[in-house]
């Protein structure tokens, strides 16, 4: 594949640009769905008519989220057609149940009872419809499940077999797929980050209108109960967060390594708390990777592999290879990749010149090389290394905003309790401008498990270069640029009729 | 038949009375013939539909791809 590097940066940027785009709208509907469940139960439960004003309200900003970022996600399928051909060939039936079963749930749980929930108010009962409520945010919670299912697969490809005639990875154990502990881990962090970005959301607005001293008594109660949902959600997203930790230390060590700016492994590896890069560290080099940086001792150990004493490798073993840790070079890894691309070639003619004997002895050796095949593309043993800088900040800027956010639930709880909320001024300026980095947690969070995984597409078997199509440049560049126009001005449709909305007010509603 | 006639009120009473809602449908809509009518049709075409007219001419052309000397 004579893929000029332009052809694939522009390819992956495409991508990238959609992916963040889309994942602007999809965390809020995530979360938002269960706050409205919620709030919907309160009054379900109490029969209060605020608690429905208040729910409506909340459900009519929804809908202004989901229809702006409906369909944002197609976009990204018609690229896996175009721009990367090659990796929807070879991951197609693997990828195609998992994005099966997502569509058809999100087409009849979701639409039918979205519908439900939008017009249904004099329509249904109230248990009928605070009903469809909870199985809309079950229903888009489970769309999720799926698509992170796929992309679980792409971190750590399990539960399959490279089918060396279709030249396709076959699924061998469904279960394994869905199943997949990476995919598991990468589920339930997402979905509770969506939580906390709409509890952050919810907060952020309320905040404002307490700030202006307007429909006070709903600002008031729509913050506890955002408030009390983002703890405990912060509390999951922090656990599940230390489990795909722990899930890159054993499938992935090069993205934590990266993520911590780790070169030199060692045991009892600290986290850095605070650091700033060097810009010119290279591979292998003596010089100190951070210009300064505070490290805890022993947390990064712990993180990966809960233990405070364990080894963490770092850049330079991965890449050099350590004899004392087993670890092979990706010199070695690249040798017996090539054997395997060697091996898949000589099946090939093999079996086009009908020596049954030959062929399956390539088998056989492709069978035992073919674990390490995308390291047989990579023409560098630096190759291997994601971009340390964007992976490092992008983590470290996700967990010490995730950290903040803890501690802005505990506090809005905590003067809400005492009722004095309204008076912390302070407090409620910090709950209004803390959704930006919010949003930026969330896109810093797609960054560290998708840049941390280059140069793959699929761990350890494709290489990025290998998945892209013999497409023109100049058409990527273009649709590039045009998507990035399409989806700024969707977002300033929804900031638009978001903020016109939340002027009216819950009494305009 | 009634449960029909439900289904469709539903959706008819809900359109016709929504506000906010009537802009939202025609946001969607413009942006489905902008992906759909536009930007699929001119700049993304499925590559392995296109360019080739079976699966096994498909495996072959990417097992050629993995197999090049590179």
């Amino acid at each position: 594949m004579e893929h000029t590097e332009l052809l694939i940066d522009y390819s992956r940027a495409q991508f990238a640009l959609t992916a963040l785009y889309h994942w602007i709208f999809v965390p809020l509907t995530l979360g938002l769905t269960f706050i409205i469940a919620i709030m919907e139960t309160i009054y379900v439960k109490t029969l209060d008519e605020k608690w429905k004003q208040i729910t409506k309200y909340w459900m009519g900003l929804l809908a202004i989220n989901f229809a702006i970022g409906l369909a944002t996600g197609i976009i990204m399928e018609f690229e896996f057609g175009t721009n990367w051909s090659n990796y929807s060939w070879i991951v197609g039936d693997i990828f195609g149940a998992p994005l099966a079963i997502e569509g058809l749930m999100a087409f009849f749980m979701e639409s039918t009872f979205f519908a439900v929930m939008f017009f249904g108010w004099n329509k249904v009962s109230k248990k009928a419809h605070l009903t469809s409520t909870w199985l809309v945010a079950i229903g888009s919670n489970l769309s999720a499940l799926w698509i992170l299912i796929a992309n679980g697969w792409m971190q750590h490809p399990v539960g399959m077999k490279f089918n060396p005639d279709s030249a396709r990875n076959e699924m061998e154990n469904f279960t394994e797929v869905i199943f997949n502990p990476n995919a598991v881990a990468k589920f339930l962090h997402t979905i509770s980050s969506g939580y906390v970005l709409a509890s952050l959301f919810v907060i952020s607005i309320s905040a404002w209108y307490l700030l202006k001293k307007r429909d006070v008594a709903f600002a008031k109660k729509s913050i506890v109960v955002a408030a009390s949902f983002g703890l405990i959600t912060s509390m999951m997203m922090l656990t599940t967060g230390d489990e795909s930790a722990h899930q890159d230390a054993l499938n992935q060590p090069m993205k934590l390594a990266a993520m911590e700016g780790l070169y030199r492994g060692e045991n009892r590896a600290g986290i850095v708390a605070f650091g700033i890069l060097e810009n010119d560290k290279e591979v292998g080099d003596t010089k100190d990777p951070f210009k300064f940086m505070f490290e805890i001792p022993g947390a990064l150990s712990f993180l990966g592999y809960h233990d405070i004493n364990a080894f963490v490798p770092g850049i330079d073993d991965l890449v050099l290879g350590n004899k004392k840790h087993n670890i092979l070079s990706v010199k070695e890894k690249m040798v017996i990749g090539k054997q395997a691309v060697k091996a898949l070639g000589d099946y090939k003619k093999y079996k086009k010149e009908g020596n049954t004997l030959a062929m399956d002895k390539a088998l056989k050796t492709f069978r035992a090389t073919s674990y390490l095949m995308g390291y047989g593309y990579l023409k560098d043993p630096k190759d291997a290394v994601p971009d340390v800088a964007l992976t490092f900040y992008s983590f470290h800027i996700m967990v010490a905003a995730g950290s903040w956010f803890l501690v802005l639930f505990m506090l809005i709880l905590y003067y809400s309790m005492k009722n004095e909320l309204t008076k912390k001024k302070w407090l409620l300026r910090l709950g209004l401008f803390t959704l930006p980095l919010g949003y930026a947690a969330q896109e810093c969070g797609w960054i560290v498990a998708e840049v941390g995984r280059q140069p793959w597409a699929i761990q350890d078997l494709l290489p990025v270069g290998m998945a892209t199509s013999n497409v023109a440049t100049t058409s990527v560049m273009i649709t590039f640029w045009l998507f990035a126009v399409l989806f700024t001005a969707l977002l300033v449709a929804e900031v638009k009729i978001m903020l016109k909305q939340i002027s009216i007010g819950p009494e305009g509603h | 038949m009634q449960s029909l006639r439900w289904i469709y009120s539903l959706y008819y009473d809900g359109f016709v009375n929504m506000r906010v809602g009537k802009t939202l449908w025609l946001l969607i809509a413009f942006k489905l013939f902008i992906m759909f009518a536009v930007v699929k049709w001119l700049f993304f075409p499925n590559i392995m539909q296109e360019n080739f007219h079976s699966d096994k001419e498909r495996s072959n052309y990417i097992l050629e791809q993995l197999t090049k000397e590179n």
